[in-house]
């Protein structure tokens, strides 16, 4: 299952050198059963028994794992490679993930709500990403019958999510509007537009190396194509902003000095502690980005973030590790990789 | 001044929410102001929207007339709704639809679908004939005027309103029911499809 380089998130796409990753989510829940903080164990069984057998006949192969028998290290890894929510990687026992082999695809099953079907791609390709979710919801509700309403659409736990139950989200990298003071202006702008834009692993979590998500708020009174749309169009204008920012700073002769002593320090480092890679592999990719650095592919940049991540390093490793120790695996990985 | 929700511990937090013209106050101790998240208000970080879903309902007629009915699917009352932010089952929102509708307003701005119809639903719209002729044999069933149901609808929930105000409870539960055959009456006429 894991042939290292055939994972969606190892690729770069469209609009690469802002947009490292496009994400469809739809919440959606079966009736005759209580939302996920009202079941009992027997009745998370059924639901995972019942969405495993909707997806059987669909033909694509996934792999399911049960929350509640994965190590702490494994579900924070998940999350990590934004397959998982951290809120399910707490989940346990009666929650189960499904997961294509690419990884292109995630079920949570038992989560806030009783399905969450995520598709990821990379780069901009939100069309693409929402076109695959839509057939799976499709192909799904005719076994399972989703909870819907006519007046408030899809039927969810927390009401913020009801209607189209979709959340579409670009993870964003943008450091120069980060350099520049805008991410705060940025955010209240988006939330105007229904909009919001959030750190790395979403709600709630801090921005690391300039990488930010930016999703559509509300998702009742508007439909997935209009959401998609405004997103869209939304994401053209911050893509636009950012790139005039970086050409503004590369101008300063520091911009280079900046991208290259980063290269530098990744490729002799001895220890590296999270922030710090995070702070130096930004200024790295925003260097490839910007053809300072020519012989290093985007991809090797975003692979590395993924793969550097603490729980992500220890599961590489087999085993647990103290900080100190994942600093200097980190600073290791780093380096080979790089060389 | 003791904390509003412990009762053990001085206020130190003081908040003054004013939504559609009602005015509510809370004077909750560190700790308490905590637990709802307050002291990271203007942080913007590990705060949900979801925390203050329960402040959203914080009228008193309100609660005491969730009391009196459950969810049939599962058994929760609105207060429980009210008071962990979460719905208890797709039921929930059939059985409390006119008190979570204004939330849901405020959270999203509108009240009404405009996405994606699952077949499995356009199907259900198309066919209940069996439930319309049970539902028919219900005593109170209101005469509908086909043209008018949303009109009639809105004025049968101001009328709630009145009640709840009122404390008038036996009168609210007649209202509700006559409310909700009337919803079902125009979902059943497929007056809820995509606009």
């Amino acid at each position: 299952m894991n042939k290292p380089n055939d994972k969606w998130y190892r690729l770069s796409g469209v609009e690469g050198d802002v947009v490292i990753s496009t994400r469809v989510r739809l919440a959606r829940n079966l009736t005759g059963v209580p939302f996920p903080a009202a079941m009992n164990p027997e009745q998370k069984q059924s639901v995972v028994e019942a969405v495993c057998a909707a997806l059987r006949p669909l033909g694509e192969p996934f792999q399911l794992a049960d929350m509640g028998k994965l190590s702490p290290r494994d579900s924070l890894s998940l999350v990590e490679r934004h397959l998982i929510s951290p809120e399910f990687a707490r989940s346990g026992a009666g929650s189960a993930l499904l997961l294509t082999e690419d990884e292109g695809i995630a079920l949570m099953v038992n989560e806030e709500d009783h399905l969450r079907l995520q598709v990821m791609r990379p780069g901009l390709d939100l069309d693409g990403a929402y076109e695959q979710a839509d057939r799976l919801d499709s192909a799904l509700d005719e076994k399972l019958h989703f909870a819907f309403d006519q007046r408030l659409g899809y039927l969810t736990q927390c009401p913020t999510n009801l209607g189209t139950g979709m959340r579409a989200s670009l993870m964003l990298h943008l450091p120069a509007l980060q350099e520049r003071g805008a991410i705060q202006q940025l955010a209240v702008t988006v939330s105007k537009l229904g909009l919001t834009i959030r750190g790395m692993y979403g709600e709630g979590t801090k921005p690391q190396g300039a990488i930010y998500q930016l999703s559509n708020q509300v998702t009742l009174g508007i439909s997935e194509r209009e959401a998609i749309d405004n997103l869209k169009g939304i994401a053209a204008q911050i893509i636009r902003e950012e790139r005039a920012g970086r050409e503004q700073w590369q101008k300063n002769p520091h911009f280079e000095d900046m991208v290259w002593r980063s290269l530098g320090l990744l490729r002799t480092a001895r220890l590296l502690t999270g922030d710090e890679f995070m702070a130096l592999v930004s200024n790295l990719r925003l260097g490839i980005a910007m053809g300072v650095i020519p012989d290093i592919p985007l991809e090797t940049a975003g692979t590395l973030i993924n793969d550097v991540q603490p729980a992500t390093l220890m599961v590489a490793a087999g085993r647990d590790m103290e900080p100190a120790e994942r600093d200097a695996l980190r600073a290791r990985t780093v380096r080979e990789r790089l060389a | 001044m003791m904390c509003q929700n412990c009762g053990k511990n001085p206020a130190t937090t003081h908040v003054k929410r004013t939504i559609n013209g009602k005015t509510a106050e809370w004077h909750l101790c560190a700790e308490c102001a905590a637990k709802q998240g307050l002291e990271n208000m203007f942080g913007g970080l590990g705060f949900e929207l979801g925390d203050f879903w329960g402040s959203l309902f914080a009228e008193p007629a309100t609660r005491e007339m969730a009391d009196t009915l459950r969810c049939p699917g599962c058994g929760r009352r609105f207060h429980d709704i009210a008071q962990s932010g979460k719905v208890g089952c797709a039921q929930c929102y059939t059985t409390f639809y006119d008190r979570l509708l204004p939330s849901v307003q405020r959270i999203h701005g509108k009240t009404r679908h405009t996405g994606k119809v699952p077949l499995s639903a356009s199907l259900k719209t198309e066919q209940p004939a069996e439930e319309v002729s049970a539902k028919k044999q219900a005593p109170e069933a209101p005469a509908l005027s086909p043209e008018a149901p949303d009109r009639e609808l809105s004025q049968l929930r101001k009328q709630l309103d009145q009640c709840i105000q009122l404390q008038q409870y036996e009168q609210c539960a007649v209202l509700r029911d006559q409310i909700r055959e009337l919803e079902k009456g125009t979902e059943e006429k497929g007056e809820g499809s995509c606009e």
